[in-house]
């Protein structure tokens, strides 16, 4: 990216979302926590790993989401089907009470 | 490559991309959610089920990064700027030094590099967002950008005027690229006329952007 052309600096100050933190918590927690399961070149390899429309198309803390998940299904903590079944159960949740 | 940056990208977050609407929750969230935002929740429930996060564990990493703040990284520069031994041992090991102040900036080393009137410091993370977290807290949205990390490198003195950071043609510019391994801290160069003010007077004038280098230390009175 270094280099390329770019628009003009944003210097918006803009808040993060609170599940952007979340987003930021959880990875601290796999990358530096007593049960870490990955490391920040891994964390980078996911995102750079995305289809590029993808990349283009996600915002910042939804690439490192998929980049996580990514990841840990291809270390096999979990399988995609997992995460299918739980996000169901969320989107689920949060359609009949609203995200937490 | 796109010439949006990461501050569009996250209004784009509330977007629907997927191709199915979400039902609005205003008394909750008064944005829908994403995809990823769902992927997010499910990882955290699944690797809790899993016993590969702990209950707890959340609010402890959540308060860990409330704690980090700027003003850990203005009290160093502060402390270098009143004692020129420690701002030696600044110069050898970072780390160490902030740890004589009690901070706990982690093991990722951190190397400290000083503004002159020669010579003027600026960070970027071309590859991420890499920085210097135990000093300076969460980075701004526009380090992370795409317009930042592109530019910097290549018209440093324009990107810094749109900071509204003027550099004499006569000080020399240089771009320090973090890595995941490596991060760095700018020292700013003390302003003149504050030469009565004390340490803690001295940290309260450092401000994030003079630490990563797109401003300028400026004294109270400016």
């Amino acid at each position: 990216m270094g280099g390329l052309e770019a628009g003009p600096v944003d210097l918006t100050e803009a808040a993060y979302a609170p599940w952007q933190k979340r987003v930021k918590a959880l990875a601290l927690l796999l990358i530096r926590g007593d049960k870490a399961q990955m490391n920040v070149d891994e964390l980078r390899r996911g995102i750079e790993d995305l289809a590029p429309e993808d990349y283009e198309r996600l915002g910042y803390y939804e690439r490192w989401t998929r980049s996580i998940a990514d990841i840990l299904t291809e270390k096999g903590l979990f399988t995609a089907e997992e995460l299918t079944v739980k996000m169901a159960e969320v989107e689920k949740r949060w359609q009949e009470q609203g995200p937490k | 490559m796109s010439h949006e940056d990461s501050h569009k990208d996250h209004a784009k977050e509330h977007q629907h991309s997927h191709g199915h609407p979400h039902p609005q929750q205003p008394d909750s969230e008064d944005e829908p959610y994403s995809h990823e935002q769902v992927m997010a929740t499910a990882l955290e429930e699944l690797l809790s089920d899993k016993g590969l996060i702990a209950a707890g564990d959340m609010s402890s990493a959540l308060d860990y990064w409330a704690s980090k703040t700027p003003a850990d990284g203005a009290r160093l520069v502060a402390r270098c700027w009143t004692d020129p031994a420690f701002a030696q041992r600044v110069g050898e090991n970072v780390n160490a030094a902030a740890a004589e102040l009690d901070m706990d900036i982690g093991t990722t080393p951190v190397v400290a590099i000083t503004n002159t009137p020669d010579l003027h410091n600026v960070l970027v993370c071309t590859l991420c967002s890499c920085y210097p977290i135990g000093l300076l807290g969460e980075s701004p949205g526009w380090y992370k950008s795409r317009a930042y990390r592109s530019r910097v490198v290549s018209e440093p003195r324009v990107v810094l005027a749109e900071f509204g950071t003027q550099i004499s043609d006569e000080t020399e510019v240089r771009v320090h690229d973090s890595t995941a391994d490596l991060r760095y801290i700018v020292i700013p160069m003390r302003p003149e006329g504050t030469e009565e003010l004390s340490e803690g007077e001295l940290a309260e004038i450092v401000t994030r952007d003079c630490m990563i280098g797109t401003a300028l230390a400026k004294g109270l009175e400016e």
